[in-house]
């Protein structure tokens, strides 16, 4: 197998469809085949949280893909795949994969990945998850019923637990073992690129932000993801080999009492599910803040406020976030020391994320901005990251999370903070990096009606969920009409799937934007938004080995925007400093 | 796993690096990190990745690979922690043949540092010879692992007896899986010929030995935890 090393040495390109477009080694192709199955998995997940808001305020409505009268069961299996979908194959997958794949190794000067082989695997892997996962629809039973956690014993003891915890619970537990197998691949790409094919005089504390942001992931995903995998192949032994690492015994199910397990510990899966879970999380949205601190920077046309600031408050929430995830346990009956313990780390947390706020703002504090949609979408992070982030100051708290963790305002406060900050994340990255992969701009026109439906369709989606949560209001129950405290709490919820539809048809706006640009766009040179980093440098979209043979060398930090007493207001890393063009002559 | 990172082009990458630019002068910069690359690499050869840089990602990847894989038995350790308080833990009784597996597993250690000895003083047959004793010695300590499995399903201790025979069962069998990949590795070396390996500056060689040895030292822990933590 022969994996071409790195930078440095010009490797001839791959020849026919099939090596070129397909099993492409080639991390620009890899890191489109990554944000494509993203957008794939996105409007799938997008699709069955319709499904799930019809069924919430219309649940006599038969639901398409489901045979018969509407069940809670099919409800779960829908919510269950929502989640599962949207985490990994989204989540985890675009702004660190795609992005990562596509503009690592250009922004910091490299032909290629460290591994490119490997980089290869790493999609084909996810991507049989990715069909392992959806195939769980389709076999008997149909999809799993026990949400993206999977908590045990509902997962793992088999189909009498309920329709699509046999064979579809099996399909769900394969596909995350690949996806942990997967993930570690890239992980120790990203990682090994980063720390060994920096270009000359690309120290770390002059990589661009958005660099360091997926070498913190990456180090995330090392350490996180071999730990699912591990507790991935426990769940799979209890459902297929008959051991008991998760199932207590004892257990009556359906009137039928579970003899051949015994002692087993539920507990022993959350925690290390958690484990992983909540690096996770991080996982999903530090590569987002990494490209919104990116893109403030360019557009606010200053360098970024603190940028070492930056680098040690995204370090620091990597480090925390693995000593959190008993947050997540809170009602698990877990002793108030242990909960004080996790939940003072937890606010702990809010420090660094409260350095990164206040530097984003000190970024764009006396800048000129230009409100481009990238901007726009870097802006919209900001917020969302904020309103988002001030509800798990709440939730921290043991106490109150006791009444609100299975309430709608635990769905809201996640939604808001790593789900939809990420996707805009997402968003700020395909506004900025379109022109650099595909030579055409995306419209602007389109792409500013998107974001003025997107931004408040979102908080017109999830504000409302956290008042349903402090009324009370259960998450993952399928119909609110079946209990009696319920109904009064019926309007918010028609509202909030109104504003649901509306914000996810606006999301096909993108999907046109994104077709059409791609025939029709405006032209883009080299560099459209007169920026500083080295993708910047090389044609749009950049040759198969990005820069030609040649390597460049970097004479300063990535974010010298604004600098009095230069022609340009801007310094691009490359220029050699006897180069610049100064305002006094030329 | 390793050896499907090592490459076949290593001599085409250790030589075809080199960029025409001269090194830069010192880089202007706001006092971060010195000149040229960060410190902590320890080179700092001027002129586009050359072979060290180039060579240096097959050490930097097998350290991170490992990180990984700790961290995977290092869960499944903790588990076991667990799990052994519970009432029904009945401690299996471990077969005498793991000892004597694990003696030939440090032997085999022991003949790959014997190889790596032979490699300094470009000894190309006593190279091989240790090689393939290493490697040898490898195939004997699954065999036993084997024969291990069958003494106590004989024992009528299976998978799903008991939870200590349930994590015996699979901690062995994951570390054993990790070794056919390290098995692959040292096979994959001793298939290479002599120069070729030298003019790669013996990459494969040291990294299959990194993986090697790593695992060796995960089986003596394992071991540790399977008696002192019955």
């Amino acid at each position: 197998m022969g994996a071409h090393a790195g930078a440095g040495h010009v490797h001839a390109p791959p020849q026919g469809f099939l090596w070129k477009y397909i099993f492409s080694k080639d991390h620009k192709v890899i890191g489109i085949q990554y944000y494509l199955l993203a957008l794939v998995a996105v409007f799938t997940g997008m699709a069955l949280s319709v499904l799930m808001r019809i069924h919430l305020v219309w649940p006599t409505v038969k639901l398409p893909f489901f045979s018969g009268d509407p069940t809670p069961e099919q409800y779960l299996a829908l919510m269950t795949m929502h989640g599962t979908i949207m985490v990994f194959m989204v989540l985890t997958t675009a702004p660190q994969s795609g992005f990562g794949n596509y503009f690592l190794p250009i922004q910091i000067g490299a032909a290629d990945m460290a591994f490119p082989t490997l980089n290869m695997m790493s999609f084909w892997t996810t991507f049989i998850s990715f069909v392992c996962l959806i195939a769980a629809f389709f076999v008997e039973g149909g999809a799993p019923i026990s949400g993206w956690t999977a908590y045990s014993p509902l997962s793992t003891l088999g189909s009498i637990s309920g329709p699509g915890e046999g064979l579809g619970q099996t399909m769900w537990v394969i596909s995350i073992a690949f996806f942990c197998a997967a993930s570690l691949m890239g992980a120790i790409n990203f990682i090994t690129t980063v720390i060994d094919l920096r270009a000359r005089g690309l120290t770390m504390m002059r990589l661009p932000l958005t660099v360091w942001a997926w070498f913190i992931t990456a180090i995330l995903s090392l350490l996180a993801f071999g730990v699912l995998l591990s507790a991935g192949i426990l769940m799979l032994l209890d459902r297929l080999a008959g051991t008991s690492f998760f199932i207590p015994g004892g257990l009556v199910v359906s009137g039928v009492v579970q003899s051949q397990h015994t002692g087993g510990s539920p507990l022993l899966w959350q925690h290390l599910f958690w484990f992983f879970g909540h690096p996770e999380v991080y996982i999903a949205i530090v590569p987002g803040m990494g490209v919104a601190s990116h893109t403030l920077s360019l557009f606010a046309r200053k360098p970024v406020f603190g940028y070492r600031a930056m680098v040690y408050a995204m370090s620091a929430i990597g480090i925390l976030g693995f000593m959190v995830w008993g947050h997540h346990m809170f009602v698990s009956g877990m002793s108030p020391y242990t909960g004080f313990a996790f939940s003072l780390m937890t606010m702990a947390i809010g420090v660094p994320s409260a350095i990164k706020t206040f530097n984003w703002l000190g970024t764009l504090w006396g800048g000129q901005i230009r409100f481009t949609s990238a901007m726009l979408y870097a802006v919209g992070f900001v917020t969302l990251f904020v309103s988002g982030g001030l509800s798990g100051l709440f939730l921290a708290q043991p106490s109150v999370d006791l009444y609100l963790h299975n309430t709608y305002f635990v769905p809201a406060h996640f939604h808001l903070v790593m789900g939809v900050a990420a996707i805009f994340g997402m968003f700020t990255a395909t506004y900025l990096w379109f022109p650099k992969a595909t030579g055409r701009k995306l419209n602007e026109t389109l792409g500013k009606l998107h974001f003025w439906i997107t931004l408040p369709g979102t908080y017109a989606i999830f504000m409302p969920m956290h008042y349903l949560g402090l009324a009370g209001a259960p998450r993952r129950y399928a119909d609110a009409t079946a209990v009696q405290f319920l109904p009064p709490l019926q309007p918010i919820q028609h509202f909030i799937s109104i504003a649901a539809f509306v914000t996810i048809a606006a999301q096909l706006l993108f999907l046109i934007n994104l077709i059409w640009s791609l025939k029709f766009g405006e032209k883009a040179e080299t560099n459209p938004w007169e920026a500083t980093t080295l993708e910047w440098t090389i044609p749009s979209p950049p040759p198969f080995d990005n820069f030609a043979g040649h390597e460049p060398s970097v004479y300063r930090g990535p974010y010298e925007y604004g600098l009095p007493g230069y022609k340009e207001d801007y310094l691009p890393q490359s220029v050699e400093p006897g180069k610049l063009v100064t305002e006094a002559g030329d | 796993m390793p050896g499907a990172t090592i490459t076949d082009d290593l001599e085409i990458s250790s030589t075809g690096g080199a960029g025409g630019s001269s090194s830069p002068g010192p880089p202007e910069g706001r006092g971060g990190g010195g000149g040229g690359r960060g410190g902590g690499d320890g080179e700092s050869q001027p002129g586009a990745h050359p072979r060290g840089v180039s060579r240096r990602i097959y050490y930097t990847g097998i350290w991170l690979a490992l990180a990984a894989i700790l961290m995977f038995f290092m869960s499944l350790v903790s588990a076991y922690i667990v799990r052994k308080s519970s009432a029904d833990w009945r401690a299996v009784v471990l077969p005498r043949v793991l000892w004597l597996n694990t003696a030939v597993l440090l032997l085999s250690s022991w003949a790959l540092e014997a190889s790596h000895r032979a490699w300094q003083r470009e000894d190309a047959k006593a190279f091989r010879g240790w090689w393939a004793a290493a490697t040898g010695l490898g195939v004997m300590f699954l065999a036993g692992q084997w024969v291990a499995w069958r003494e106590l399903a004989a024992a009528g201790v299976y998978l799903a007896t008991n939870p200590s025979s349930s994590f015996f069962y699979l901690l062995t069998a994951a570390h054993g899986l990790h070794l056919v990949g390290g098995l692959a590795a040292l096979l994959y070396v001793l298939s290479r010929d002599w120069l070729r390996l030298r003019a790669s500056g013996g990459v494969a060689a040291e990294v299959a030995g990194i993986y090697w040895h790593f695992m060796d030292g995960l089986w003596v822990f394992l071991l540790l935890v399977l008696t002192l933590g019955r």
